[in-house]
């Protein structure tokens, strides 16, 4: 994450991008290159919540512009105390295909809920 | 056509109307980027910005409205005046320009703003202390969005940073109004009800020039202009912006809405 | 409601491409879900035909909320009192807000902001047709929000239910914030005809007169010639059809008219005992077809309304992602 305040040193230059050009350059569409901001997934957690939930998507420039951004997209009602934000090319997902090897396994094994332990009525609060 | 209202120009009136009817027309103009911005997002924010002033400026002409004691409410306030007796600073008033023009606007006026608030907040008028305690968090929040932006445009492209500089020659000359101490200053500050614009000055200063290190950006010279628009007296722009803003009050006498 | 072009389009040519033993398993699969009431996520596999559909719905509906700002966007200096002018504020801000969330839910499907604005930019890509007409009065944001809204809502409700899951939630998040956008714009309009001024009355009134035909229009051409509709609903995107919703919509209108004292602008509105719902006048299709095709009112103008905002807008974009490479190149060093 960027926090970088040092003054720029001499004047600034244009179209520096790594990933290969500034306005003009063909990219491989035949098009020129936009400067499309990336894509980034806003997870907020409510004044009551525990836990960030993902509430959507938006396009930022950079670390500090997502989160203001976030904050004025999905914040507007009062919907949060917490905001965290992730390019959506660094999410890691499990794969839909691999559903029933990673997931179903756990189905037969209840013992993992509380619902599976009978207690007695006087730990009902357990 | 509906009439004017005549406003009883008591100093401490006078002085919460600079400081609401700024908001009120930085509103208005900060709307008109709706549907426009470069970009969703961006559209999302100013509209915010311009909410929190809107509701800024209905809390503060409406105390005010109290104040004066003519029975005048925010709506009669904010369309039925004549132009000399709107106190906003003229900086509020100036067409919207292109991005980079909204943005060092916003720095220059939030961070005015977010020094007022946070002294408004020891104000002897507890209304406005109130108004104030909202407020400030609000002017907080537009001042980092502009810095945040400022530093971006001036460290962008050429392009980018070629703008920047023609808003900092543009706007620069009309930042010195929102310092001018008066008799109405004066006397609010003697009554406890805020500070003196004069006073604010120095912190200003201190803080656009954090932001302008950041950006590469040096602090012109000062120059020897002073706007008025804080006496009633404003530029070409108040004219069109009033046109516009009390046009349906004006031709609905007696209308309900 | 924002497949208004694609309904009256021919049939598509896809169901009729030969395809492998997989792909035909993997179709079979998708169907049994959508039987099911399964959700579709982002990942999972889904016919390319679904996947087509689906982008030109969900980003004409993105394309139709951003549009939608500038009609209203028009009076937000002009509102006659602070309180409306925050409301009307707020609302176009939440219009921005949902065509954001829309363009999201469509770039899951494999496409880009940029790419779906390139289309609505050169003409490609539709929206509603309703956006093209001018709001030439106050008393037009009232009767926006009141019927344009109206139409909106009771076309959305039953997308929150769409197969597709990033379009469902983002349709939720939107119904959420959409109550009230109708409600304001009524509430508006029933101040001024139950204690404004004859001026203001009539000006209601003639709100009512433009905007009324066009709202009803919005549902889209008649079912039988909607040749896709029966597609989209068999995959769960379109859930019920043009001609249901706008029977609704009407039958829910009515009475609301009545409640404000405006007179709806058809002669032949008239309640059926029979069918327990309202008779209507002959919908002029001619104009809608126009109107869709790009020669409405204001076709043109929001159009060039939206590329100018893209182009004027490019040079800070551009500034962002320089900056941005900047700093990273400067964390790199």
């Amino acid at each position: 994450m960027s926090n970088d305040t040092s003054p720029s040193a001499g004047p600034p230059q244009a179209g520096l991008d790594p990933r290969g050009g500034s306005a003009g350059v063909p990219a491989g569409r035949g098009e020129v290159m936009s400067h499309e901001w990336p894509l980034w997934e806003v997870f907020v957690r409510s004044k009551a919540g525990l836990d960030h939930k993902h509430c959507g998507s938006l396009h930022a420039a950079d670390p500090k512009l997502a989160i203001q951004m976030a904050r004025d997209v999905y914040t507007r009602r009062q919907e949060g105390v917490s905001i965290w934000v992730v390019r959506s090319d660094q999410i890691v997902a499990s794969d839909p295909g691999d559903k029933a090897m990673y997931f179903d396994p756990a189905e037969d094994k209840v013992y993992r809920h509380p619902t599976f332990y009978e207690l007695p009525k006087s730990l009902d609060h357990m | 056509m509906t009439k004017s209202i005549e406003l009883q120009r008591k100093p401490e009136v006078q002085y919460l109307l600079r400081v609401g009817d700024t908001a009120l027309i930085l509103a208005q103009r900060l709307a008109e980027w709706c549907g426009h911005a470069p970009v969703l997002e961006e559209d999302i924010a100013l509209a915010n910005m311009a909410l929190d002033l809107v509701g800024q400026s209905r809390a503060l002409l409406t105390h005010a409205g109290t104040l004066e004691g003519a029975g005048h409410d925010e709506d009669q306030l904010a369309f039925l005046r004549d132009e000399r007796d709107y106190f906003n600073a003229t900086i509020a008033e100036l067409p919207r320009g292109d991005f980079a023009f909204t943005i060092l606007r916003n720095l220059i006026v939030a961070t005015w703003a977010k020094l007022l608030w946070e002294r408004l907040q020891a104000s002897s008028d507890a209304e406005v202390s109130a108004i104030a305690g909202k407020a400030v968090k609000e002017a907080r929040y537009h001042q980092q969005h502009a810095a945040d932006w400022v530093v971006r445009l001036a460290d962008g492209t050429a392009e980018s940073r070629r703008r920047i500089d023609a808003a900092l020659t543009d706007l620069w000359r009309f930042g010195a109004e929102l310092f001018e101490s008066d008799t109405v200053d004066t006397a609010a500050h003697a009554a406890g009800l805020g500070p003196r614009f004069a006073d604010l000055r120095e912190p200003w200063l201190a803080e656009i020039t954090a932001v302008f290190d950041e950006a590469g950006l040096a602090i012109p010279a000062e120059s020897g202009f002073r706007s008025t628009g804080t006496r009633g007296v404003h530029s070409e722009h108040m004219g069109f912006i009033l046109a516009e803003m009390q046009h349906l009050q004006r031709s609905f006498p007696g209308g309900v809405w | 409601m924002y497949t208004q072009a694609m309904d009256t389009m021919g049939k598509d040519e896809a169901a009729k491409t030969v395809r492998s033993a997989e792909e035909m398993q993997l179709q079979e699969r998708f169907d049994a879900r959508i039987d099911a009431g399964d959700f579709i996520e982002a990942k999972d596999w889904m016919p390319e035909h679904y996947r087509k559909t689906l982008v030109r719905q969900i980003s004409q509906h993105a394309h139709s909320e951003i549009v939608g700002m500038l009609p209203e966007g028009n009076w937000i200096s002009r509102a006659p009192t602070l309180k409306r002018k925050a409301i009307l504020l707020a609302k176009v801000q939440d219009e921005g807000g949902h065509g954001l969330y829309l363009y999201a839910a469509a770039e899951t499907l494999g496409t880009s902001r940029d790419q779906l604005f390139d289309a609505l930019h050169s003409g490609k890509a539709k929206y509603s047709s309703i956006f093209n007409y001018p709001t030439l009065t106050w008393a037009d944001m009232g009767t926006i929000g009141w019927l344009v809204d109206g139409a909106a809502i009771m076309n959305q409700v039953p997308i929150c239910r769409c197969s597709y899951a990033p379009y469902a939630r983002a349709m939720i998040r939107i119904c959420r914030e959409e109550s009230f956008h109708q409600r304001q714009g009524f509430e508006a309009l029933l101040t001024m005809m139950t204690h404004g001024t004859q001026a203001q009355k009539d000006m209601v009134q003639d709100a009512v007169n433009r905007w009324w035909w066009p709202s009803i229009m919005m549902f889209g051409p008649p079912d039988d010639q909607s040749p896709n509709s029966a597609q989209s609903m068999r995959w769960g995107i379109k859930r019920v059809s043009n001609d249901e919703l706008r029977q609704r919509f009407i039958d829910a209108t009515v009475a609301q008219a009545q409640l404000l004292g405006v007179t709806l602008p058809d002669p032949d509105l008239k309640w059926n005992e029979a069918r327990q719902s309202h008779d209507f006048g002959a919908i002029d299709w001619s104009e809608f077809k126009r109107v869709l095709a790009g020669d409405g009112p204001c076709n043109r103008e929001r159009l060039a309304a939206r590329v100018k905002a893209w182009d004027d807008g490019a040079w800070v974009r551009e500034a962002a992602t320089t900056h941005a490479n900047k700093q990273a190149m400067k964390e790199a060093a």
